[in-house]
């Protein structure tokens, strides 16, 4: 076990995979020379040459493109697009193609792609670049949606991401590179992409989260256990495909949930998981569920604003309260 | 050739015309302008008996830029279109049997009845389809000759796309790329005058595709698309190019489609003297009087085109018998694990 920052977690990941397998590649925007955007590349030039760490120019279009193409053709290339807001310029590349090129070929043509991107609020960026929209990917079947909460599952998850041969969106949230976490060594580390964790237990209400609400979320609930309303607090790590089984188990337990993300709550992974609850454990309601989420109103720049868009640990405290009560 | 559409050229055919292929290849090559041709009709037929569904766009006209692009090329040398696919399927060696069940929905289609006509594909004859949003096979080519470059197989794209496709973003961010990083792929731009029902003059900064090329610094020449051996020479040139590891290369094939921009297109946008101009170029005519130029005897042309009609008729027969797919197939090949 080393403790490791997530972005340092994601370059060892990524390097550890290169080291295994010669037909993984890295593309994107500053992921060479400057090591990435954000650190998530750092070395990886160095080690393993130009040939396999490409810088592109800003063109998300053939980013994606590319990857798609040298996936169907036998490479597995790991595309960074610097954030999901810049994704939409790639989003028919990534929907249209890499999520039906197996299926709509009668499963001739294989993806085996990761698109890492960064998603997420609270750098004071203003509105069109502060938005966590993974859920829009995780619309389409065909693409698997991952978004881990810290660094040991960015890890385990990361590396099951580029050995699926399914395309991955594998979504990291901008504020949480600088977080530390204990990661295993093994350099055969992997988490099942599909499975969803339970983070804590208790028997007042069930709280769902995943990417950088899991923390929030973990921390309304020590909060909340000081007045003894105890929660169970279930990771997703993965939005498609959704992993609902621990949900169910704890919602026949407690009977109460709360959802929480950092998207808008209108469409969102909240609305889907209170949804598939009020399908199959209609019986076990006991009080309507309730979603925590970013206001439905574009992100401000200025400080304040933001932070008051954005869900903090006390709508999470909040939300609980009203619930079980 | 008898087809619905005129073929015959014009132009009395002249002694020596000396050709770089065999009198065995250019045979081989009439009988697939004539399969496509054949094919297309065939399909048009069936459309209008609602035995083919979806949108559908015929190559008719075009023959020649399929056949002379695919014949220039290694077998190992990747093909990818977008909607207007099905002669490069069959240029590709696709059989029209396993064409034909695809276009009508059966189990014996190229992708199992899922793609339809604007999605044949078969990875075995490096044909990767037939993809329907403009310009994205543009992106997507692009990756496959990443792929080649990156594992030194030697191997060239040819990525193929209407006029209509130079105006979109992947058009543009592809060939920057490709440049950049010296890719081996050929860019072409089959100019066939119209995208969808808009003439290029209307909705293109320049009407010359080649030009677009000028810009990221990639070497391009123009063929007669309505001439096999024009496109032909050319092709090969432009792989030779790729091959040596020159970097991409840029082919505008100026050619014409005789139906309209998909089935039921019924839009006058276009003059009945003008579709008549073209085809008094018919490609198909024009190589009948290059292989009777190279000595090659009318009872086998005639062979050729009776030998074809029974392959089409068998291939409609071939799809009529095959099953549409079980219900259950809408669950598989969504993802893989």
């Amino acid at each position: 076990m080393t403790t490791l920052t997530i972005a340092k977690t994601i370059a060892t990941a990524l390097a550890e995979e290169m080291e295994r397998d010669r037909n993984i590649v890295v593309l994107g925007e500053e992921v060479a020379a400057f090591g990435g955007t954000y650190g998530a590349t750092q070395g990886l030039l160095d080690r393993f040459g130009p040939d396999r760490v490409k810088d592109t120019p800003i063109s998300e279009g053939i980013i994606a493109g590319a990857a798609v193409g040298a996936a169907m053709n036998g490479l597995r290339p790991v595309a960074e697009i610097m954030g999901i807001n810049f994704a939409f310029l790639a989003m028919d590349m990534i929907v249209n193609h890499a999520a039906k090129v197996h299926s709509m070929f009668g499963g001739q043509f294989r993806c085996p792609m990761v698109l890492r991107t960064t998603s997420g609020g609270g750098r004071q960026l203003g509105s069109t670049h502060s938005q966590t929209v993974e859920h829009l990917y995780a619309h389409f079947p065909g693409l698997k949606v991952v978004s881990p909460s810290n660094a040991r599952d960015m890890k385990g998850l990361l590396k099951a991401a580029i050995r699926t041969d399914d395309p991955v969106m594998f979504v990291e949230q901008a504020t949480m590179y600088s977080e530390k976490g204990d990661v295993p060594d093994d350099v055969d580390f992997l988490l099942p992409i599909g499975k969803s964790e339970v983070k804590r237990e208790g028997r007042h209400c069930t709280v769902v989260a995943y990417s950088k609400m899991v923390g929030v979320s973990l921390k309304a609930a020590a909060e909340l256990a000081k007045d003894g309303i105890e929660c169970t607090v279930i990771d997703l790590r993965t939005l498609r495909p959704l992993d609902m089984d621990p949900i169910v188990d704890s919602f026949k337990q407690t009977n109460h949930c709360v959802t929480v993300e950092e998207s808008w709550a209108m469409y969102g992974v909240g609305a889907e998981v209170a949804a598939r609850l009020y399908e199959t454990c209609l019986d076990y309601v006991d009080a309507p569920i309730k979603r925590v989420a970013t206001k439905d109103v574009p992100l401000a720049y200025s400080g304040p604003l933001e932070r008051y868009a954005l869900p903090s640990v006390d709508d999470v405290v909040k939300a609980v309260r009203e619930t079980v009560n | 050739m008898a087809t619905t559409t005129p073929t015959k050229s014009k132009r009395a055919a002249t002694e020596n015309a000396a050709t770089p292929l065999s009198n065995e290849e250019l045979l081989r090559l009439y009988k697939q302008m004539v399969e496509i041709r054949l094919f297309e009709e065939k399909c048009e037929e069936l459309y209008q008996k609602g035995k083919i569904g979806g949108f559908m766009h015929l190559y008719i006209g075009q023959e020649a830029t399929g056949v002379g692009t695919i014949a220039a090329r290694r077998p190992d040398d990747n093909i990818i279109t977008g909607y207007r696919d099905h002669g490069a399927a069959l240029a590709c060696g696709m059989s029209a049997r396993v064409a034909m069940a695809e276009m009508m929905g059966r189990v014996d289609g190229c992708s199992k009845g899922k793609g339809g006509s604007m999605h044949l594909a078969d990875i075995n004859l490096k044909f990767w389809g037939g993809h329907a949003i403009v310009g994205a096979q543009i992106a997507l080519g692009t990756g496959l000759a990443w792929a080649e470059q990156y594992k030194k197989t030697g191997a060239v794209t040819l990525a193929y796309f209407g006029d209509g496709a130079s105006n979109i973003g992947y058009f543009h961010e592809s060939l920057n790329l490709a440049k950049v990083w010296n890719l081996p792929i050929v860019y072409i731009c089959e100019n066939n005058k119209y995208g969808m029902w808009t003439p290029v003059e209307k909705v293109s900064a320049t009407t010359s595709m080649a030009h677009k090329a000028v810009s990221y610094d990639i070497p391009s020449d123009i063929a007669d698309g309505m001439d096999l051996l024009d496109v032909y020479a050319k092709t090969q040139k432009a792989i030779e190019h790729c091959r040596n590891g020159n970097g991409p290369y840029f082919l505008e094939i100026v050619t014409y489609r005789y139906r309209g921009h998909s089935m039921g297109d019924q839009r006058a946008y276009r003059t009945a003297e003008e579709i008549k101009k073209w085809q008094a170029d018919d490609p198909i005519g024009k190589f009948e009087d290059v292989l009777l130029k190279a000595g090659i005897d009318p009872t086998a042309i005639d062979a050729v085109d009776d030998e074809v009609k029974a392959m089409i008729e068998d291939a409609v027969a071939f799809a009529d018998a095959s099953p549409f797919p079980a219900l259950d197939e809408i669950y598989t090949d969504i993802t893989i694990e």
